[in-house]
């Protein structure tokens, strides 16, 4: 198992443009790299994401193994795992993470098959056992009351698929060097069993979501979909998006791309607010991460105030509203807007 | 045309509790149920034979012998056929060797009547993981196409099939040779009501139970606990947060100091 070393990321992109959550991973694999005394290398596939290299050497990778080739442009398993096995039968990695977006499972979970080693999935907190060096995969489990930490003992590489937004990207550093490999594949179109016709990008409100700046999020104790428009009435005076619990979804208030949470949307923005909501477990997974958390609950002992910044106890329909006032006020005496940047 | 959907037992995680002192399951606590992701995987098998006017749907499980309730359900939705593979051997599996054994039994399947599709959920709710659809695509040697909201085109005459997948940030149109193995979202059908013959078959429904010995050639050393590669190492309760600071007083009080707390925040909110 010696020969197995260095912690290795997938870097997913799309038309040239890298996930959010493969910097973060290699944030996160800096860490591990640094800790185990490692290199730490990104692996970029596509059709003309050369330059990319620098963008994953900037962010803290040391090693780039890249294949360039026009059977890459899209994201199809089958070339995709095919690449990423050679290379990890050549090079041995001891750990390799991938974003647990729908392209990361999908091939995590390929390559995990076809290398016969363990896979974690949807990790949230990652850290490695020096000695024994072992990653520690920890993943919330029994639906979220409570964390597992997994362990891949006796196969290689460890294996883990990470949920955006939970680990932290390094600063691009311009100068920092690092080395590209890049190999080829063999491989051709006629090979292929599928074909990618067309890529749809969305232009609804989920998109918005995951970059927003101010979200406002209503959760069941709205009362029904009447009350919830107090959510929509105070995001549209500030010029924020519309958030849900899982609750407020399953009720049909919201479409189902607005649930933040475990088995919805992660979301990190500047101001999140909380407003008729618990802070179960599994919503907070999805939202603790944001800079200033305000909660307002009725219940002083309701779980969201630990998660929160600042914490109103009182009713939804007696604070929203008179927030809503003073922010309009604000419209009037100043002749100007409210709106988030 | 032969679909195959995989199908599993899982606990309502809606109403699972969690014994607090063991960090464990309370299993009394939570009703098993079938796996709201492969309910649909079934509802689009019946969907698509009913528009191709023919075929027949099989469905395939591991789990206890008692799993056998969600084969009924899944009869109950329209499945044709309903086979569980049942055995210690299979005890303790995580992925990996899930997907083996159920790749072994889906073989043994398709050496009767040959196989055009395999559909199972995007997840199963006790797990989350999404591994095992892809694992098993792997292992038959099938393009696997998960994350699926929408199956447009199946063409039978050149056995393709044009499917809607959903991406991070949209949703990408993809073909696909068949046989080939789908992973479904739930947003890809809603579940009908079962006519009432569908719910007198269930109810009398036989399923097939296959042991390991019933599979033919088997690695044993790659099922089960022994098959498994990851281990559980510990459990533990996730590290509380700290909470923030409460803003007291009347209701007047309290959203004017919360007003100078967002109007602070002068680089997130635009206040011209
Ligand atoms: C496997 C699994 C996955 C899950 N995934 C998610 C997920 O992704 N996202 C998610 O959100 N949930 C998820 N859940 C559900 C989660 O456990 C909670 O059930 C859900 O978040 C509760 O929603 P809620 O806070 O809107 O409703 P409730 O828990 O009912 O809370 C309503 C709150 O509103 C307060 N309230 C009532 N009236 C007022 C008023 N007038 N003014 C102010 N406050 C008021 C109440 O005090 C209460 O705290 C998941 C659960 C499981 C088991």
């Amino acid at each position: 198992m010696e020969e197995y070393q260095g912690v290795w990321v997938f870097i997913e992109q799309s038309e040239g443009e890298i996930a959010g959550v493969s910097l973060e991973l290699l944030g996160a694999g800096r860490q591990l790299a640094d800790k185990l005394e490692v290199p730490l290398a990104g692996v970029l596939l596509g059709e003309k994401v050369r330059e990319l290299s620098t963008q994953v050497i900037g962010h803290g990778a040391d090693i780039v193994y890249l294949i360039d080739d026009p059977v890459l442009k899209y994201y199809r398993t089958e070339s995709y795992m095919k690449c990423v096995n050679n290379l990890a039968l050549k090079y041995r990695p001891e750990i390799f993470l991938y974003g647990a977006t729908p392209n990361g499972k999908d091939l995590a979970s390929a390559v995990a098959t076809d290398l016969s080693t363990g896979l974690t999935a949807d990790t949230t907190m990652l850290d490695v056992d020096v000695e024994k060096r072992l990653l520690e995969a920890s993943r919330p489990a029994f639906g979220g009351n409570i964390m597992a930490t997994i362990l891949c003992k006796k196969n290689r590489p460890q294996m883990a698929t990470v949920r955006p937004k939970v680990m932290k990207a390094l600063p691009f550093d311009g100068v920092r060097i690092g080395e590209v490999v890049e190999e080829m594949i063999e491989l051709s179109e006629e090979d292929m069993r599928t074909k990618v016709l067309e890529i749809v990008k969305n232009v609804t409100k989920a998109a918005s979501l995951a970059d927003a700046h101010v979200i406002v999020c209503g959760g069941k104790g709205m009362g029904d979909l009447e009350g919830f428009e107090l959510i929509h009435e105070l995001a549209d005076t500030i010029g924020a998006s519309v958030g849900g619990t899982r609750d407020v979804i399953e009720a049909g208030w919201l479409p189902h791309e607005l649930q933040i949470g475990q088995t919805g949307e992660t979301v990190t923005p500047k101001i999140y607010f909380a407003i008729g909501l618990s802070g179960a477990i599994q919503h907070v997974v999805g939202m603790k991460n944001s800079e200033l958390i305000i909660a307002i609950n009725k219940d002083p002992n309701a779980p969201i105030f630990e998660a929160a910044t600042y914490g109103i106890v009182g009713d939804a329909f007696e604070v929203v509203p008179k927030l809503i006032e003073q922010f309009k006020q604000i419209r009037v005496k100043q002749g100007g807007e409210v709106s988030y940047v | 045309m032969h679909i195959v959907v995989c199908v599993k037992q899982v606990p309502d995680t809606k109403i699972i509790k969690i014994n607090p002192k063991t960090n464990t399951l309370d299993r009394r606590s939570a009703p098993a149920i079938l796996n709201p992701y492969d309910a649909h995987a079934v509802q689009e098998a019946v969907r698509l034979k009913s528009i191709l006017g023919r075929g027949k749907i099989s469905v395939l499980s591991m789990g206890p012998p008692q799993a056998t309730e969600v084969i009924k359900k899944c009869i109950e939705i329209g499945a044709d056929e309903g086979y569980l593979i049942s055995d210690r051997a299979f005890a303790g599996a995580d992925t990996l060797a899930t997907s083996y054994a159920l790749s072994k039994a889906l073989e043994k399947i398709a050496s009767v009547d040959p196989i055009d599709l395999v559909i199972c959920g995007k997840h199963a709710i006790d797990g989350d993981t999404g591994q095992v659809g892809p694992g098993i695509a792997r292992r038959l040697d099938i393009p696997p196409v998960t994350n699926v909201i929408e199956v447009s085109e199946v063409n039978s005459n050149d056995r393709t099939i044009v499917i809607k997948r959903k991406l991070s940030n949209g949703y990408e149109l993809v073909q696909a040779n068949m046989p080939c193995l789908l992973t479904v979202e739930k947003e890809i059908n809603k579940i009908e009501y079962s006519p009432l013959s569908n719910m007198l078959k269930a109810a009398r429904y036989k399923s097939h139970i296959w042991s390991v010995s019933d599979l033919g050639e088997v690695n044993i050393t790659q099922l089960g606990l022994k098959g498994s590669p990851t281990v559980v190492g510990k459990m533990f309760t996730p590290p509380k947060l700290e909470g923030g600071k409460m803003l007291d007083g009347t209701s007047d009080e309290q959203v004017s100091q919360l007003m100078e707390v967002l109007l602070e925040q002068k680089e997130l909110l635009n206040v011209k």
